[in-house]
């Protein structure tokens, strides 16, 4: 434990050219929920350099419809080129699942700060409960399930009975 | 007495099957069938993803505006994929856009029960029980296909799905077991579709799917988890599965009723006018 400490201290002040790429990659905010980077939605699946210096960022959807693939898409390549990539190419993938628990502690905190209930830890496929989104303003478990579909693919309408407000939960996936 | 029709009946199948593609299915069955197959999975996806959209601003609720729309999505990031996967079997450097957009009628391949009007909200809400049940266990089976997309893509889309069909099953419940109306308008939506279901479970003419073993998921096999599936939805809403006395068949092989002919016109109209076109 002491050892991976130490080798993480000094690499840490010595990133390599593909790491110091791959945050940047990570840290492009989410084109729907801007408080969120992919790295916090956990979408960056790897940053590799070709031989020719092309560097291939592999991402995945969250959901295979999700229109902002393409602006996510986009935007990684554009955040590239400001660091000085000349080539980029963005690939998708779609195995490995996306899961909402890929989603980072950090990332559920903003989510939180943001109004949006950050989503439960996932279960396999077929649960049916209704658990209950905790209210992201004022910290209520007294709240209703609107609709299971929001103002995007990832998200749950909901109700506090508390405070009366409306909120978006993030569904578990 | 029955000869010359069984010949003949065999060549349309042949012809019926992949005659429009640009695959051999003598000289390269395997390749020919799975095209044929991911083709008829990408079509179901496609039209029900257009029929779904249609009911933007027409459902009963802005809540159900935005859920079908969801859906729709959903539905339609899955057809992209497997669209552009049949194209790469297929080999001919067709592309999604090219299969979604540059295609007629009789080279559709899905099942007439997406095609349908949704007409009543009762009747969009009998289809999407019956298919999100029918693709759940579509995508359940083709998890451990030997073909990494497919597997790849039913691994997401299942978890899409478990959304979808809990969404359908949960307005049955509410309308059926709510007012005499309510309920009535229910049965008539199940009434209606009903005879479109036995064609999401056959397996369909030709070589067909044995040539698929462990690629493909032979539809017969998903029926009875389908039938319990659905089956107790009905009861708990005191709703009755409906026995018709005609069935659907046919659009796998190409033959669809007339509404396919009015629905393309409207999901290909941007795309033939402005050839290329890209955002």
């Amino acid at each position: 434990m002491t050892n991976r400490t130490i080798e993480t201290g000094s690499r840490g002040s010595d990133l390599t050219e593909l790491e110091r790429l791959r945050a940047v990659a990570g840290a492009v905010p989410d084109p729907e929920i801007p408080v969120l980077t992919l790295d916090d939605l956990g979408i960056v699946r790897n940053v590799e350099q070709r031989p020719d210096g092309t560097v291939e960022v592999t991402l995945t959807p969250t959901y295979t419809g999700c229109p902002a693939t393409a602006v996510i898409a986009a935007d990684v390549e554009s955040a590239l080129r400001g660091v000085g990539v000349a080539r980029v190419t963005v690939r998708t993938v779609l195995a490995p699942a996306w899961t909402t628990d890929w989603i980072s502690d950090d990332g559920r905190r903003k989510l939180r700060e943001f109004g949006i209930a950050p989503p439960e830890a996932c279960r396999p496929v077929q649960v049916r409960l209704t658990l209950t989104a905790r209210c992201p303003r004022c910290g209520s478990t007294s709240t209703r399930e609107i609709s299971r579909f929001g103002s995007t693919p990832c998200k749950s309408l909901w109700s506090c009975l508390s405070c009366l407000e409306p909120f978006d939960s993030f569904k578990a996936l | 007495m029955t000869t010359p029709d069984t010949v003949s009946a065999t060549v349309d199948v042949t012809r019926d099957l992949t005659g429009d593609l640009a695959v051999d299915l003598t000289a390269d069955p395997i390749r020919a069938v799975l095209t044929h197959y991911v083709l008829g999975l990408a079509d179901d996806a496609l039209i029900l993803a257009q029929r779904l959209g249609e009911l933007v601003t027409r459902a009963p609720q802005i809540e159900e505006d935005i859920a079908l729309a969801n859906i729709a999505l959903d539905l339609l990031g899955q057809a992209r994929t497997l669209l552009g996967h049949a194209g790469e079997i297929e080999g001919a450097g067709r592309d999604e856009d090219d299969l979604a957009f540059l295609r007629d009628e009789r080279e559709f391949r899905n099942v007439q029960l997406v095609e349908i009007p949704g007409g009543d909200f009762a009747v969009t809400m009998a289809r999407q029980l019956i298919f999100a049940g029918y693709q759940y266990e579509l995508y359940r089976g083709l998890v451990g296909s030997a073909d990494p997309t497919l597997a790849g893509l039913a691994a997401k889309a299942v978890k899409e799905v478990a959304y979808h069909r809990d969404h359908a099953r949960q307005w049955v419940l509410r309308l059926g077991d709510g007012t005499e109306e309510s309920h009535r308008r229910m049965q008539a939506g199940l009434d209606s579709t009903w005879p479109y279901v036995d064609e999401l479970f056959e397996s369909g003419p030709g070589p067909g799917l044995a040539l698929l073993d462990g690629i493909a998921v032979d539809p017969t096999s998903l029926r009875p988890a389908w039938e319990s599936f659905v089956g107790d939805v009905i009861g708990e809403a005191t709703l009755t599965t409906p026995q018709p006395i005609w069935r659907a068949r046919g659009g796998r092989t190409g033959y669809h009723t007339e509404h396919l002919g009015h629905l393309l016109p409207e999901m290909q109209y941007l795309h033939r006018a402005h050839p290329g076109a890209s955002w």
